[in-house]
């Protein structure tokens, strides 16, 4: 079985936006609406049912010395966030339809007519990449395209690209050239790169990585994700324990009355 | 592209976008190339992944800033300057390729005594006739030149037709001084042409403090020279200027020195904004022009002779004294078997230029009533041209007007639900113009061709069919062309000779009757008339009749049967040879005869791309060589020698009769021989290089009440004003508004100010403000962002303001048309107007609607109420 990734290069990207729109044009995905947001170029906001690809602009101030992007005077980073198809996918494991399946490629899928509209992924991902479209009532998220890579080709997004900032195959080898890139870029003078890849996180790696200037979490890349089913195991256990407790009290309460 | 043109001899980008992965550093300028060309611009960033330094000097930090490895803000207008000083640099610090310098550009060659430059007349060169308000070019030829008759000089032209360098000079006699130390030698003039563009100067004029012009100059000069190249990247940052072409000559000069032209890395990129822009000037939709850039006839200047027009625009020497071959061909194309010897081929029934037939020319005379009918193709004026208010006005001054677009674009709208509606300046019952909206096919719907930013041809198959009565514009024009003739066949008149002997044969195919877009390729690749064998390019061409060819540039794109070379895709090497076609003969890189030294060797392994082979005695390399294959380095003409013979084997430029790249241009520009720093024409300082001089002498306002201009500076508009483009929209935005996916990314009109000026007019962010020039007044949302900054020069505070022109009063998103601030003048050699640096004001809230936005506009622009 393939397992494949993309590699998100926000030091390569342009922010022309081709991958959301390849993406909304492949995939059928409505509009976001016409809503002027204000926030630098972006006007889509942000990952959800109908923005499956988003470029993010983040505009700060001068960094001197930190190498390319005009540093001495201004930096304007810009980043495409997509679905991160978790190897603990918090989505998946709440599903209670089995309308979110794991595909062959390792991607996380969710077939939307299955989908009763619960939304138990929408709060169970770690990510904020999972929502409900209200007027349809189901939830709908990136496919990793899995209709192009059953075809054998590389997903909308990646293909469209001009700067091959969105890179796309087999996981491990692509996560070499990552590691390689970021090598690169450090003795380029880009000090402050980091691959984003939360491997040793309780989603236990991702299909998505991202190298970032700067604080990832800039880019709505949460330091530390969790899937919230690590707390199942304390959740139950503080449930068997309040359960114990209260039956003993209860027990206690009947064998006090017993006395009386 | 005269700025071009007149300088190297082709009025086409001089490399391509591929080969700027050889480049050492890009140099982008005049352009947002990451916001307007993304696809080319991986080619920058590849090359930045190499090791070139991208330098972007803009007035907006925007998307190719932020890729770049330096980017100053600059003030807008002030181009020449800062060019103007990297030139002084090279020349004071002699960082000049003085081997390329003295053998491929016109360095060493003598002026005459009475050529005096800006700095002897005060911002005027001799020969300046204040009473017609232009130049008279005799002084400035080269020394011992004869002098010829230019039709061209005489007014009405546009300066397209005369980039051919030899239109008013023998250029090919001359005098030199290879030691440069000759005062008169254009070495020499061009050192005191710009010994005032200090450092300082930049400082004061541009807002770029010295160390960073200095880091600017250090990355241009050390990524130059024998091992190593620079390119410079340009767009209509540079062109929509009143003097546009000479910031664009300024930039041939500063390469020139640097020796970057013709080789891997270097040149300059001329980015153009649209699919087909550079084809549309090869087989032109201009009025000054005939395909491949030959002369438009003029009424009374060109005589009613074949011969005399030939004599007149033919020099002697270089590539262009091949005119006759390519007329004649062109007027057999055109009449077939009516053009014969006897009728000169046809010569007279080809139109003459009568006046300024450029759009910004007719569209004036639009709005005075001289004319009745217009074709809008391909184009929305409504939202895209300048001074649009004027425009769409003007448009109701027409008895009829087709437009053919994909949708109901403003242009076809302007009667119902323009501003001028809504202000009460129009009445729709009032409206007179019969407006018709044929609906076109889009670009998958067609077979055809582009020809894009590099000269690059590609032709594109149809995927489907176009819905309903949508049709391509071939099959319009054709079919309009064929009732036409059909018309006149059945009433006869003597007007319409020309339209009865015009050949008109295309196979119409298919339900529709789509005409064969393959036999016009055929057509325009040439052919010889005897037996209609296609030839295989341009050098087969004659002057007797034998051959037809409809665009001798484009000769050798078909050269065969079955073989359309525009619509290969098999690219063999990183110079993209088996992907389309590129004009002329495929070749990749122009003038690439400079890539070699003299000798015919190349000027380093590194950078070599063409050479002597000297066994088997022709060029070879890696692109086609843009010289005569076996033309040896050492051959030297004989005196009696005419055309490309005339021409040594060390002489790359060979279109020019001196066949050497232009630092000085004797002949073809009608606002001087070198650039030089005027402000534009509404400006916040005056010029302190030449106080008497504000402007480029032969710009033109075309000032009237409909078109005012602010003074400079003015107090009323203390903003310099740049309209552009976005990533997300197409110019005027009739293919991009009406598209959800496309729309949804950029939904409304914004103005970019910095947050200092912003908190001087207590603006807040996305709050909507009013934005007035002397033409006329909009609104949109603030986009206050630090990517703005305000200029110090000289202790005064400069404020720039940013506008994107998309949006239009139709479509999925609508908004005010930055165009209506726009003023319509005329650069003087291209009749394009200055957008890029106007004068603004800005005030918080909204524009009045209804008679209180007349009342507004009124006291703004001081008209504006109905007559």
């Amino acid at each position: 079985m393939s397992t494949t990734a993309f590699l998100t290069d926000s030091t390569l990207c342009i922010g022309c936006k081709a991958c959301e729109v390849a993406c909304k044009e492949w995939n059928q995905v409505e509009g976001d609406g016409f809503e002027w947001k204000g926030f630098s170029y972006d006007n889509t906001g942000a990952l959800g049912h109908s923005t499956w690809r988003h470029v993010k602009f983040v505009e700060a101030g001068a960094l001197p010395g930190r190498g390319g992007n005009s540093p001495d005077a201004f930096t304007w980073g810009m980043l495409s966030d997509v679905c991160k198809h978790c190897e603990n996918a918090g989505c998946l494991e709440a599903c209670p339809t089995g309308a979110l399946v794991r595909t062959e490629f390792g991607g996380v899928y969710l077939q939307d007519d299955i989908c009763n509209g619960c939304a138990y992924c929408v709060v169970t991902c770690p990510f904020g990449v999972v929502e409900r479209n209200p007027d349809k009532g189901r939830a709908f998220k990136c496919t990793f395209c899995y209709d192009r890579q059953k075809e054998g080709l590389q997903p909308a997004c990646a293909t469209a690209c001009p700067t091959e900032s969105i890179k796309f195959g087999e996981i491990e080898p692509l996560r070499e050239r990552a590691r390689a890139r970021l090598k690169k870029l450090r003795e380029d003078g880009f000090g402050d790169v980091h691959l984003y890849d939360p491997t040793e996180s309780s989603v236990g790696g991702v299909h998505a990585f991202f190298i970032t200037r700067g604080d990832p979490s800039a880019y709505n890349l949460p330091p530390e994700p969790e899937v919230p089913t690590v707390y199942l195991r304390k959740g139950w256990i503080s449930a068997g324990i309040a359960a114990a407790v209260m039956l003993a009290g209860t027990l206690l309460a009947f064998a006090g009355s017993d006395k009386r | 592209m005269p700025g071009l043109g007149t300088s190297f001899g082709r009025g086409g980008a001089t490399t391509s976008q591929q080969d700027l992965i050889n480049s050492d550093a890009i140099l982008i300028m005049g352009s947002s190339m990451a916001e307007n060309h993304p696809v080319g611009f991986q080619w920058v960033v590849e090359a930045r992944e190499r090791g070139a330094k991208i330098i972007h000097i803009d007035p907006r930090f925007n998307r190719t800033s932020a890729m770049a490895d330096i980017w100053t803000p600059i003030r807008a207008g002030s181009d020449i300057v800062l060019i103007g000083a990297l030139i002084r640099y090279v020349l004071e610090n002699e960082r000049d390729f003085r081997e390329y310098v003295l053998h491929y550009t016109n360095a060493s060659i003598l002026l005459r005594d009475d050529f005096k430059d800006t700095e002897d007349l005060d911002g005027l060169f001799s020969g300046w006739n204040a009473e017609k308000n232009q130049y008279e070019t005799d002084s400035w030829a080269y020394r011992g030149a004869r002098l010829k008759h230019d039709v061209a000089e005489r007014g009405k032209s546009g300066g397209h037709a005369h980039d051919r360098g030899g239109e008013k000079l023998h250029a090919n006699e001359y005098e030199q001084d290879l030691t440069l130390q000759n005062p008169h030698c254009v070495y020499q003039v061009l050192k005191r042409h710009f010994a005032r563009y200090t450092p300082e100067m930049v400082e004061s004029a541009c807002g770029i403090p010295k160390d960073v012009f200095h880091k600017i100059a250090e990355t241009l000069c050390s990524a130059s020279g024998p091992d190593k190249t620079a390119a410079v990247c340009y767009a209509v940052g540079w062109t929509q200027h009143s003097k546009g072409v000479q910031i664009i000559r300024s930039a041939a000069i500063l390469q020139l020195l640097l020796g970057n032209i013709g080789r891997p890395g270097g040149g300059i990129l001329a980015l153009r904004g649209h699919a087909s822009i550079q084809g549309s000037t090869d087989i032109p939709t201009l009025y000054d022009i005939l395909p491949g850039y030959l002369p438009m006839p003029y009424f009374e200047e060109d005589s009613d002779s074949l011969k005399e027009y030939i004599e007149t625009h033919q020099p002697k020497a270089g590539w262009w004294h091949n005119l006759d071959k390519y007329t004649v061909s062109l007027l057999k194309a055109y009449y077939g078997e009516n053009a014969t010897e006897e009728n000169q081929f046809g010569f007279n029934w080809l139109p003459r230029v009568t006046g300024d037939h450029s759009h910004l020319g007719y569209w004036i005379d639009m709005a005075d009533g001289k004319m009745e009918g217009l074709f809008v193709m391909g184009q929305n004026p409504a939202v895209g041209a300048p001074n649009s208010r004027l425009e769409r006005k003007a448009l109701s001054n027409l008895k009829w007007l087709v437009v053919r677009d994909m949708v109901e674009t403003e242009t076809a709208s302007f009667w119902l639900d323009s501003p001028e509606i809504e202000r009460g300046e129009l009445r729709t019952e009032e409206i007179e113009t019969e407006v018709f909206l044929f609906p076109a096919a889009g670009h998958v719907e067609k077979s055809g061709c582009f020809t894009n930013t590099q000269r690059l041809n590609q032709f594109h198959v149809k995927a489907i069919d176009p819905p309903e009565d949508a049709r391509s514009e071939t099959w319009f024009m054709y079919h309009l062309g064929r009732r036409l003739k059909e018309k006149s066949k059945a009433h006869p008149s003597p007007d319409n000779v020309a339209l009865d002997a015009l050949t008109w044969d295309y196979s119409a195919e298919g339900a529709i009757g789509e005409p064969n877009v393959e036999e016009v390729l055929q057509e325009i690749n040439g052919y010889t008339v005897a037996d209609r064998k296609l030839v295989s390019g341009y050098k087969e061409l004659k002057a007797d009749g034998s051959t037809a060819c409809g665009c001798w540039i484009y000769s050798g794109i078909f050269p065969k049967p079955g073989e359309n070379l525009a619509r290969k895709r098999e690219p063999k090497d990183f110079l993209g040879h088996g992907w389309g076609f590129a004009w002329p003969s495929d070749r990749r890189i122009l003038y690439n005869r400079a890539s070699a030294r003299p000798n015919g060797t190349p000027w380093s392994e590194r950078k070599k791309l063409v050479w002597w082979d000297a066994e088997r005695k022709e060029w070879t390399g890696y692109d086609v060589p843009d010289f005569t294959r076996t033309k040896a380095p050492d051959y030297r003409p004989k005196k009696t020698a005419k055309g490309d013979d005339a021409l040594a084997g060390d002489k790359p430029f060979i279109m020019h009769p001196e066949g050497m790249g232009r630092l000085f241009v004797p002949s073809g520009l009608k606002d001087g021989p070198l650039p030089t720093q005027y402000e534009p024409l509404e400006s916040p300082l005056r010029n302190e290089l030449y106080p008497a001089r504000q402007n480029d002498p032969a710009a033109k306002k075309l000032e009237r009440s409909d078109n005012t201009y602010a003074n400079s500076p003015d107090k009323r508009f203390p903003y310099v004003l740049s309209t552009y483009r976005l990533t997300e929209h197409h110019t005027a935005g009739g293919m991009t508004r009406y598209l959800s996916h496309l729309a949804e990314l950029q939904p409304e009109m914004f103005c970019e100010i910095s947050p200092q000026l912003a908190a001087d007019l207590e603006i807040t962010h996305g709050e909507w403000v009013t934005i007035s020039t002397a033409r006329g007044i909009i609104e949109a949302r603030a986009q206050v962002t630090a990517r703005i900054k305000p200029l110090r020069l000289d202790g005064q505070t400069i404020h720039q303001v940013g506008l994107p022109y998309h949006w239009g009063y139709k479509g999925l998103v609508k908004g005010d048309s930055a165009n209506d601030l726009v003023a319509i003048s005329q650069e003087p050699n291209v009749r394009i107007m200055e957008t890029k640096a106007l004068l603004c004001n800005v005030r918080p809230g909204r524009r009045e609607r209804g008679e209180q936005g007349l009342a507004e506009l009124a006291e703004i622009t001081g008209e504006g109420r109905r007559a």
